[in-house]
C-alpha cells in the first residue's frame, strides 16, 4: 500500500482486481444478510450482476489497452500474486462478464423460492466462484493460478452440492471433485515441468525458458490432460453429465457456459504463450481428441431423457469442437500458415463466446421449466409453450443458435471453422491432407446431429401436449428471469448478425497468439475472412431478405385470399382416441440414434410382462466408458486400499513396530 | 449492378412461379411410366389454388409456432431458390450466402417443419419429425461434403464462382466430381422425400416421413408447404444442374445469352425430372432403417470424392 490509492487503480488489471474484491466482499456480506431473503435476492445478486458487467467492460478496455501487470503482496511472504491483463485474458473476461451478467440477473429471480439461510451460503459460493474464475484469467504465476483454480473448483463443488441431502447429488459432487483434482495434479505437474528447475514460478520466466522438445511435449500433454479434465474431454467427461444436472440451473449455466472456457483459456495460455516451441503432432492429437469428444458428446446427448443431462452432453460436444479448432490452429501454426491459424483461432474464440451465450440461455431456460413444473425428465413435460411463452420463445433462440442455424451466432463460428477446413490443401505434411477432409466430415456430422438433439429437446419439452395434467398449472418465469434470458438471447442474435465487428474486435487476441490477423477485406456488412472471391457471408442481408420474404408472403396471402381460421380437434389421420402419452417420449425420439450408435453404449432395457397389472418400461443408455475404463480403475483402487487396510489393526503395538521399522529403514538407507 | 438486381429478382420469381410446373412434370412422367393416365402438368397449380381458397382448420391447442412455420419454410425456400444460379450467373445477392449458408437455409426450414410437426402432439407428427431428423442428420453433412468437393476444385464457396469455374474448365474428367454427383443424387432423393427413402404419395402411416409431418396442416398453410416442397425440388434440381451440368449458363453481364440459357435450363430440368420419375418407378421404397444405410453410403461417397480430390487433383 505504499504506492497510494490512485496508482493502484490506474490500469485495467487493477480495475479487474477491484472487481474480484467487490465480488469477494459481496459474497461475505451475503453471509451477514442470512436473515433477509429479500435483500439477498434483490440486492446481492443484482449487485453481483453489475460486477459482471463491470468485468466485461474492463475486458473490452483490456483488449484495446496495452498489457498491464501488477504484483499484489498477498499470499505467502516471499510469494506475491502476479497478475497480468493481456488481450487473451481480456477476451475471456468479456466472455465471463457478458454471460455471467445475464445468468446472475436470472439468478436473482430464480433463487427467490429458496430459504434465506442456505441462500446466503449459496451467494457466498456463487460470488467466490465468479471471483475465482476471473483470477484464473488474471493470474501471471503458477502459484496464483493454482490458488484461483482451486477456489474455482471448490466453490463450484459446494454449488453443485447445494441440495446435498439427496444422495445422487452428493455422489455427483464427489465425482466432480475427484476429477477436478486429478486434473489439478496434472496442472501442478505442468507448471513443474514448465519452470524447468529455475524454482521461479512466474509466467514471465516460463516464457523465456529454453526447453527441449521432449520437455515441451511433456508439459503440453500434462496440460492437455489437466485442462481436458476440467473441460470434459473424452474420456474425462464423466463428471459433466452428473454434476450439471445436480447443480441449480444458474450454476449449471455458469459452469457449462463459462467455467469450461477457463480450461480452454488455460490450454491456449500454456500452448501458445508459456511454451515457446510448438510441435505439429500436438495439433493432430488435439484435433483427433476433439473430434472424438464432439461425436461422442452429441450421440449421447441424443439419447438422454433428462433435459439438463442432455445439455451437459451437448456441452461436451461443443468442447470437442473447440478442441478440434484448437488442434487445427496448432497444425496450421506449426506448418507456418499463419493466416490460416489466425482464421481457425478466430473461429475457435468466436465459438467459445457463442457457447457461453447459448448454453447459458438453454440452461437457465431449463431452470425456469424446472421451477414451473418440478420436473427434469422430458418424458413428463410437453406443451409448455402455451403456459410459459416467454421462456419458450427465448429458449427457441438458444436452441436454433446451438443447432448452428443462420442467421444466429452458432452458424457464424461453424461457418468460419468449415472455411478453415476448406483452405487446407497445401499443407506440407501429406498425411494431414488426408486427415483433414475426414475431420471436416466429422465436424459437419456433429453439427447436423446437434440439430437433431435440439429438435428433440425443444419439441419434447415445449411443444406438443402436456404429458402430465399438472403441467396445466405451470407458471411463467419471473421478470428477472425473463430479463436474464432476454440478455443472453440478445447476445445470440447480435453475435450472429454482426460477425465482422466481432472479428475485428477479436484481432488483438489472434495477433497475440499467432502473430497474424485476418485480411481486413470485410466490410461492415459482408464477412469475407479470406477474400471476397473465396467466401463471404452477410447475415444482415440474409436476415433482411428472410424477414422481407416472410412479410411479403404473409401480406400477399392475407390480401389475395383470406385469413379465416377454424379451430377443431387435431386430425391425426382420423384416429379418434389419441392422448398425450402417444407422443414420442424423449427415449422414443432418441431411439434411431441409439439403434445406429449402439456400439458406444450399454443399453439397459426392462420390458414389462404382458400380463402385468401395472406395466413399467425402463430403458437407459449408459456410457460404455464407465464400464470399460472407470470401473476397472475403481476396482484396482479398491483392491489397493483393501490391501493397505490389512496393515491397520487398530492395535497400538503394531503401529509402534511400524514406526520403529520405518525409522530403522530410513537410518540404514538414507544416512551416509 | 442494376441489371444484376433485375436478373436476381426475375430469376427468383421465375423459380417460385415455375417450381410447381417441375413437380407437375415429374408426376406426369411417373404416371406415364406406370401406365396410368397422367394428370395435366398444371395440376399442382390447381391444387394450390384450391388450398388457398379453403378455410384453415387448426387444432385447438396449436401454438403460434405452428401457424408461423409455413411462412418461414416458404421464405427459406424462396431464399434458397434465389441463391442458386439457374439461368444467369450474375447474382448480386449471392455474396450474402454461400454454399454453407445454403445448407444452413435448408436446415432452418427443416427444423421449423419438424418443430411444427411436434407442436400438435399427435402420434404421427412426432414420428414424422423424428424420421425427418434421422434422414437429415446424414444427408446434411453429405451435402456439405459434396459442396466442399466442388469448392475445393474452384477455390471458393460461392455458388456463382463455383459454377463459373466448373462451366469454363477444360473438358476433363474429375473423378471426385463423379463421386460427388452420385452422392448428390442420393441426397436429393432423400431430402425431397422421394422413393426409395420416402414416398411423396403415401399416406400409409408405417412408411411416411414427410407426409406425417404435415398431416395437421390444411388450406393456405398446407399450400405454402406444398409450394415450398416444389421449390425445394426445383432448387435441388437447379443445384445438380449447376454443379454437374453447368454448360450453357449465361456469364456475368451477358444478357444476349439469356434466352439460350433459359432454353438449356428448361431442357436440362425436363430431362432431370424424367430421369427422377424413371428411377422412382423402377425402385421400391426401402425400410426405414435401411434409410440410414442408404444415406451413410451417400455420406461415404461424398467424403471419398473429397479425399480423391486431395489425392489425385491437387
Amino acid at each position: 500500500m505504499t504506492n497510494g490509492f490512485s496508482s493502484y487503480f490506474a490500469d485495467p488489471v487493477q480495475w479487474a482486481w477491484a472487481g474480484v474484491m467487490f465480488w469477494l466482499v459481496l459474497g461475505f456480506a451475503a453471509l451477514l444478510l442470512q436473515g433477509s431473503q429479500r435483500l439477498l435476492t434483490r440486492l446481492v445478486f443484482p449487485l453481483g450482476a453489475l460486477g459482471a458487467l463491470a468485468i466485461a467492460g474492463v475486458g473490452v478496455a483490456g483488449m484495446l489497452l496495452p498489457v498491464s501487470t501488477v504484483v499484489l503482496p498477498i499470499g505467502l511472504p516471499d510469494l506475491p500474486f502476479h497478475l497480468r491483463l493481456d488481450a487473451l485474458s481480456a477476451f475471456f473476461m468479456v466472455l465471463l462478464g457478458g454471460a455471467a451478467f445475464g445468468i446472475t440477473v436470472y439468478a436473482s429471480g430464480y433463487f427467490r423460492s429458496m430459504a434465506a439461510g442456505p441462500l446466503a451460503l449459496l451467494a457466498l459460493w456463487y460470488h467466490l466462484f465468479l471471483a475465482g474464475m476471473v483470477t484464473v484469467l488474471l493470474a501471471d504465476d503458477a502459484y496464483a493460478f493454482m490458488v484461483a483454480w482451486e477456489v474455482m473448483a471448490l466453490s463450484s463443488y459446494f454449488l453443485v452440492t447445494t441440495d446435498h441431502k439427496i444422495p445422487e447429488i452428493r455422489r455427483a459432487g464427489f465425482l466432480y471433485l475427484l476429477i477436478a483434482h486429478v486434473g489439478a495434479i496434472s496442472l501442478l505437474l505442468t507448471f513443474g515441468v514448465l519452470q524447468g528447475g529455475h524454482g521461479d514460478y512466474t509466467f514471465d520466466t516460463m516464457r523465456l525458458a529454453e526447453r527441449t522438445p521432449f520437455w515441451a511435449s511433456a508439459a503440453y500433454l500434462l496440460a492437455l490432460f489437466g485442462f481436458g479434465a476440467k473441460a470434459g474431454l473424452v474420456p474425462m467427461h464423466v463428471w459433466l453429465p452428473e454434476a450439471h444436472p445436480a447443480a441449480p440451473s444458474p450454476v449449471s449455466a455458469l459452469m457449462s457456459g463459462v467455467m469450461l472456457k477457463t480450461a480452454i483459456y488455460g490450454l491456449l495460455r500454456v500452448t501458445f504463450d508459456l511454451l515457446n516451441i510448438q510441435i505439429g503432432w500436438w495439433g493432430t492429437l488435439a484435433l483427433a481428441l476433439g473430434l472424438i469428444t464432439a461425436l461422442y458428446g452429441v450421440i449421447f446427448a441424443a439419447v438422454q431423457s433428462d433435459m439438463k443431462r442432455l445439455l451437459a452432453w451437448s456441452s461436451i460436444e461443443n468442447i470437442g469442437i473447440l478442441l478440434a479448432a484448437f488442434g487445427l490452429t496448432l497444425i496450421f501454426y506449426t506448418d507456418g500458415k499463419g493466416a490460416l491459424a489466425a482464421l481457425t483461432l478466430t473461429a475457435m474464440l468466436y465459438h467459445a463466446l457463442n457457447h457461453a451465450f447459448f448454453k447459458g440461455l438453454l440452461f437457465v431456460g431449463t431452470g425456469s421449466v424446472l421451477h414451473a413444473t418440478g420436473e427434469r425428465n422430458m418424458g413428463r413435460l410437453g406443451g409448455l409453450m402455451r403456459f410459459m411463452p416467454w421462456t419458450a420463445w427465448l429458449t427457441l433462440v438458444g436452441a436454433l443458435a446451438i443447432a448452428g442455424l443462420p442467421p444466429l451466432n452458432g452458424f457464424v463460428s461453424e461457418w468460419l471453422l468449415l472455411q478453415a477446413f476448406l483452405l487446407t490443401p497445401g499443407l506440407t505434411q501429406p498425411y494431414l491432407n488426408m486427415v483433414i477432409p475426414v475431420a471436416a466430415a466429422i465436424v459437419a456430422l456433429a453439427a447436423a446431429l446437434a440439430a437433431y438433439v435440439m429438435v428433440k429437446f425443444y419439441g419434447v419439452v415445449f411443444l406438443g401436449q402436456p404429458r402430465d395434467p399438472a403441467l396445466h398449472h405451470a407458471h411463467e418465469a419471473s421478470w428477472p428471469e425473463r430479463l436474464g434470458m432476454l440478455w443472453l438471447a440478445a447476445g445470440c442474435v447480435l453475435l450472429g448478425l454482426f460477425p465482422t465487428q466481432v472479428i475485428v474486435w477479436l484481432e488483438p487476441v489472434v495477433r497475440m497468439l499467432t502473430g497474424q490477423t485476418l485480411p481486413s477485406g470485410s466490410s461492415w456488412l459482408l464477412l469475407t475472412p479470406v477474400s471476397a472471391e473465396r467466401a463471404s457471408y452477410a447475415p444482415l442481408i440474409f436476415f433482411a431478405v428472410v424477414v422481407g420474404v416472410l412479410l411479403l408472403t404473409i401480406l400477399w396471402v392475407r390480401r389475395v385470399y383470406h385469413g379465416r381460421v377454424r379451430r377443431s380437434d387435431p386430425w391425426d389421420c382420423g384416429y379418434p382416441e389419441q392422448d398425450a402419452r402417444m407422443q414420442d417420449s424423449a427415449e422414443g425420439f432418441g431411439q434411431p440414434i441409439r439403434q445406429i450408435f449402439e456400439i458406444f453404449m450399454r443399453v439397459e432395457r426392462e420390458t414389462p410382462d404382458p400380463f402385468s397389472r401395472s406395466p413399467r418400461y425402463h430403458g437407459a443408455s449408459l456410457d460404455k466408458l464407465w464400464f470399460i475404463l472407470y470401473e476397472p480403475i475403481a476396482r484396482v483402487a479398491g483392491w489397493l486400499s483393501e490391501q493397505a487396510g490389512r496393515l491397520q489393526h487398530g492395535r497400538i503395538q503394531w503401529y509402534l513396530i511400524y514406526s520403529f521399522a520405518t525409522l530403522i529403514f530410513l537410518l540404514v538407507f538414507t544416512t551416509r | 449492378m442494376s441489371t444484376g438486381i433485375l436478373l436476381q429478382l426475375a430469376q427468383t420469381l421465375l423459380a417460385i412461379l415455375l417450381a410447381p410446373l417441375l413437380m407437375g412434370w415429374v408426376n406426369q412422367c411417373r404416371a406415364w411410366l406406370q401406365g396410368r393416365s397422367a394428370p395435366p402438368i398444371t395440376q399442382p397449380y390447381r391444387t394450390l389454388k384450391k388450398l388457398f381458397h379453403k378455410d384453415a382448420v387448426i387444432a385447438h391447442h396449436a401454438s403460434p409456432l405452428f401457424r408461423f412455420a409455413p411462412y418461414m419454410i416458404f421464405a427459406c425456400m424462396a431464399l434458397a431458390a434465389g441463391i442458386v444460379p439457374t439461368i444467369a450467373n450474375d447474382l448480386p445477392f449471392s455474396p450474402a450466402a454461400d454454399v454453407i449458408a445454403l445448407v444452413g437455409i435448408f436446415a432452418l426450414a427443416r427444423v421449423f417443419l419438424a418443430l411444427a410437426a411436434m407442436d400438435i402432439g399427435s402420434a404421427f407428427g412426432t414420428l414424422g419429425a423424428r424420421r425427418e431428423m434421422l434422414v437429415s442428420f446424414l444427408a446434411e453433412p453429405a451435402l456439405l461434403m459434396v459442396f466442399f468437393t466442388a469448392s475445393l476444385i474452384s477455390q471458393s464457396t460461392q455458388l456463382p464462382i463455383i459454377v463459373q469455374t466448373l462451366a469454363h474448365r477444360e473438358f476433363a474428367i474429375y473423378p471426385s466430381l463423379a463421386f460427388a454427383a452420385v452422392a448428390f443424387w442420393m441426397i436429393s432423393v432423400a431430402e425431397n422425400a422421394r422413393i426409395p427413402v420416402d414416398n411423396p404419395s403415401t399416406h400409409l402411416e408405417l412408411t411416411m416421413i414427410h407426409e406425417a409431418m404435415i398431416l395437421e396442416y390444411s388450406a393456405r398453410h398446407l399450400a405454402l408447404i406444398e409450394w415450398a416442397v416444389a421449390l425445394k425440388l426445383f432448387t435441388y434440381s437447379a443445384l445438380g444442374v449447376a454443379l454437374f451440368l453447368p454448360w450453357g449458363i449465361a456469364a456475368q453481364g451477358d444478357v444476349a445469352a439469356l434466352p439460350l440459357a433459359l432454353l438449356a435450363m428448361v431442357a436440362k430440368l425436363l430431362l432431370g425430372g424424367a430421369v427422377l420419375a424413371f428411377l422412382e418407378t423402377i425402385s421400391a421404397k426401402v425400410r426405414l432403417f435401411r434409410a440410414p444405410e442408404f444415406l451413410g453410403t451417400a455420406f461415404l461417397l461424398a467424403v471419398l470424392g473429397m479425399l480423391i480430390h486431395f489425392l489425385l487433383e491437387v
